[in-house]
């Protein structure tokens, strides 16, 4: 498989300022070292709880923001070289239009639709920073994409508040594959839709990314979701990557204390199959100033004083599972022990 | 088993500038003492307005317009209930938070960000166990090795026998509320911080004599929900309703609270109404289920049956739609929307979306079926009969 984009140490950093003269009193360590490769064509899940910095991995990737630190690497492939888009600027960034390769849909359609304009204004807003279309050509390209996503003609003149909650949601679809991206990052697209609408979004999701060939970063706090449509899942814990590896192993298999809490956490939607969980102790600590040693030692069952010293690095543990846990060898068997899973 | 509390027929209407949107279309059902019972919908299906209109705290320009709600406070005698919908306000002020008591969505709207948590936890064992407590002070004063008496010791005194004997006594009442006087009520407030105190520590926070100082923004959100639910917890209620409690938190802070929630239900309080759209939330938590669709409850079973036989098309579709955990294949979605309640849609409000809609379904409303075991579903797939007029 080819790699689309490449995260090397990706940093993201926000200063705290404090005192008369608003200097710099600490950071804000949203991003702490990301690696991650995303392969064309696939799917890759990013789950974590709130606050851990996967949505600011997503908008890092398409350049919402500047990082503090590492490098971005698109590959862009037809021949090509592969660009580094960490540092790029605003203008270079409009020149090599990532800005039309690479797009988002985010979280909450009721907010990220201008509310004062009609839908073709909103799909064809893109457009606008493409060569130069007819009017004609441009009406039938919405059209077109309306169709895409499930809508019809008669959606074409309207304003976003005549929607449903799904039906926005497929707006903001439309808008993002309007320039033939080849990578969208979604950020929670159905966390704010319900049950039986998700299902269509996903669907829909699903059904594009066949069609169009795209590239997916899903980024979700909701297990099952992720796990219906993403060939691989990241998982994220205060602004470092603990666990990577395909969907259906880390259900499965998987090796960091983390992973096997946030697993066992998930409500089953089945009521005799009511699992014993790992209720972690505490909550999250502040990315201002984090533990030393592993990040997720003051809340793991596991702890032993290697983990408060020394911080583990994102290890290769079979082919494409790694794991950042220095206990990792031996974490089927003490989580069998402790939890009888 | 016996009944806490039913509903019979509820209708609640609200009156917007677009029309009359009829939120409650009829719910009558029935929650036993001891039991968890989960109302699960989607979004805008009247799951919240259902509790709303029982605990009647529906906002303008809402009305509740039919219906009972009776509670039966007493597990052994089942004569007497109280229909909550003709008690008057001050009755219901005074029920509210102390036999039945309510847990929000929101923690951050639901406490006070300018009151220290301690004072908000108090505020509740003030209102509902102020003579309790002010007898409990009466007799620390009484005790020979006591606190010392001051000048105004007899006085206080006074006051507090007055407070046991009328808490809504005149001279206690003006005494509160005069400055320098006011003092007197300062060993029952100190008696509200130590239950309130005793009661977070029961929640498992750490530190809570040190906790009760803070204010919420000192708080993450899974903490705060501890607080919120603290409060509810203070006068040990009879039925604790939780809408929506956990929505709003992370996977691994929804387990702790959740986990919380069982231990309490074994040791603190009797029922639970809990009211969510997670259906992996009610099959891990609930004895029995109701599944609620734009203002009609559609199917009521206990859990395992719901989610193991699952009668009405809409449990059914709802079931298929949610992802699981040895999901293979597409998922099954539920074709449209939910229906605008300004107009819903005649007959069954789910026959626009429903797979097997006949005829009937878009003229009337289906009766309410028992299908055995405590099972019953409304919909034309098992009777012929539309609902009566005015019967549940």
């Amino acid at each position: 498989m080819k790699k689309l984009i490449e995260l090397r140490d990706l940093q993201k950093h926000y200063p705290v300022r404090g005192g008369i003269l608003r200097h710099q009193v600490g950071s804000v360590k949203a991003l702490d070292g990301i690696d991650l490769d995303i392969y064309r064509g696939e799917c890759l899940g990013l789950v974590g709880e709130s606050g851990c910095g996967k949505t600011t991995t997503g908008k890092a990737i398409i350049r919402l923001h500047r990082p503090t630190g590492g490098q971005i690497i698109y590959h862009r492939g037809n021949g090509h070289d592969p660009l580094d888009i960490a540092t790029m600027s605003p203008g270079a960034l409009k020149r090599e239009d990532i800005r039309g390769r690479l797009q988002m849909v985010f979280q909450d359609p009721t907010t990220s639709l201008n509310p004062r304009m009609l839908v073709k204004n909103i799909i064809a807003e893109p457009l606008r920073e493409q060569p130069p279309m007819g009017s004609r050509e441009l009406e039938g390209r919405i059209l077109e994409l309306l169709r895409l996503v499930g809508l019809t003609q008669d959606h074409y003149l309207r304003y976003p508040h005549e929607f449903s909650g799904g039906q926005r949601q497929r707006i903001a679809v439309a808008r993002a594959i309007a320039t033939n991206p080849e990578f969208l990052v979604l950020d929670e697209p159905t966390s704010a839709l319900d049950v039986s609408v998700q299902a269509q979004i996903l669907n829909l999701l699903q059904d594009l990314r066949q069609q169009l060939e795209l590239t997916y970063l899903f980024v979700t706090h909701h297990l099952l979701v992720v796990k219906y449509i993403s060939n691989r899942l990241a998982v994220m814990y205060l602004g470092k990557v603990v666990e990577i590896a395909p969907t259906k192993q880390l259900f499965v298999q998987a090796r960091h204390p983390y992973t096997h809490a946030l697993l066992s956490g998930i409500p089953i939607p089945d009521a005799r199959q009511r699992s014993r969980r790992i209720v972690l102790q505490g909550d999250v600590p502040s990315p201002l100033n984090p533990p030393k040693g592993c990040r997720f030692h003051t809340r793991c069952p596991f702890v032993i004083d290697r983990c408060r010293e020394e911080e583990p690095l994102l290890e290769r543990f079979s082919e494409e599972h790694r794991v950042a846990c220095h206990r990792k060898d031996e974490m089927e068997r003490l989580v069998r022990d402790r939890f009888g899973r | 088993m016996s009944v806490l509390l039913q509903t019979e027929n509820l209708v609640t209407n609200f009156y917007t500038y677009e029309g009359v949107v009829r939120a409650l279309n009829g719910i009558s059902l029935v929650v036993d003492h001891g039991t968890t019972f989960g109302l699960v919908g989607e979004s805008g299906c009247g799951k919240s307005v259902a509790v709303r209109s029982m605990m009647r705290i529906i906002q303008e320009p809402g009305r509740v317009e039919g219906g009972k709600v009776v509670v039966f406070f007493d597990p052994d005698s089942q004569q007497r209930g109280v229909d909550l919908l003709q008690q008057s306000e001050a009755y219901l002020e005074h029920l509210r938070g102390d036999q039945i008591s309510m847990i929000f969505q929101e923690p951050n709207a639901a406490l006070n960000p300018i009151m220290s948590i301690g004072d908000q936890v108090a505020e509740s064992f003030l209102f509902h166990k102020r003579k309790e407590m002010c007898a409990r002070v009466l007799e620390e004063l009484r005790r020979p090795d006591g606190p010392s008496i001051s000048p105004l010791g007899a006085f206080q005194r006074h006051l507090y026998a007055r407070a046991v004997r009328n808490p809504r006594d005149l001279l206690v009442t003006v005494a509160a509320k005069i400055p320098l006087l006011k003092h007197w009520q300062r060993r029952l407030k100190k008696e509200a911080l130590r239950r309130s105190i005793e009661i977070i520590g029961k929640l498992g926070i750490p530190n809570p004599d040190k906790v009760v100082k803070l204010y919420p923004h000192n708080l993450s959100g899974g903490m705060k929900q501890r607080i919120v639910i603290a409060i509810a917890l203070a006068c040990s209620p009879l039925l604790l309703i939780a809408d929506e409690a956990t929505s709003n938190l992370d996977v691994t802070i929804q387990a702790q609270i959740l986990d919380l929630l069982r231990s309490l239900k074994q040791t603190e309080i009797a029922s639970i109404l809990l009211i969510t759209h997670d259906l992996g939330v009610v099959a891990e938590t609930c004895d029995r289920v109701g599944v609620m669709y734009a203002g009609n409850l559609c199917e009521v079973a206990d859990v395992g049956d719901l989610f193991h036989d699952p009668r009405h098309p809409y449990t059914q579709a709802l079931l298929a739609a949610v992802p699981r955990f040895h999901q293979e294949g597409p998922l099954l979605s539920i074709e449209g929307a939910v229906p605008n309640l300004v107009d819903p849609p005649a007959g069954c409000r789910f026959h626009p979306r429903c797979p097997e809609v006949r005829d009937i379904c878009r003229r009337q409303f289906p009766e309410t079926v028992d299908m055995g075991g405590d099972h019953t579903v409304a919909c034309y797939r098992y009777t012929d009969r539309p609902r009566a007029e005015g019967a549940p």
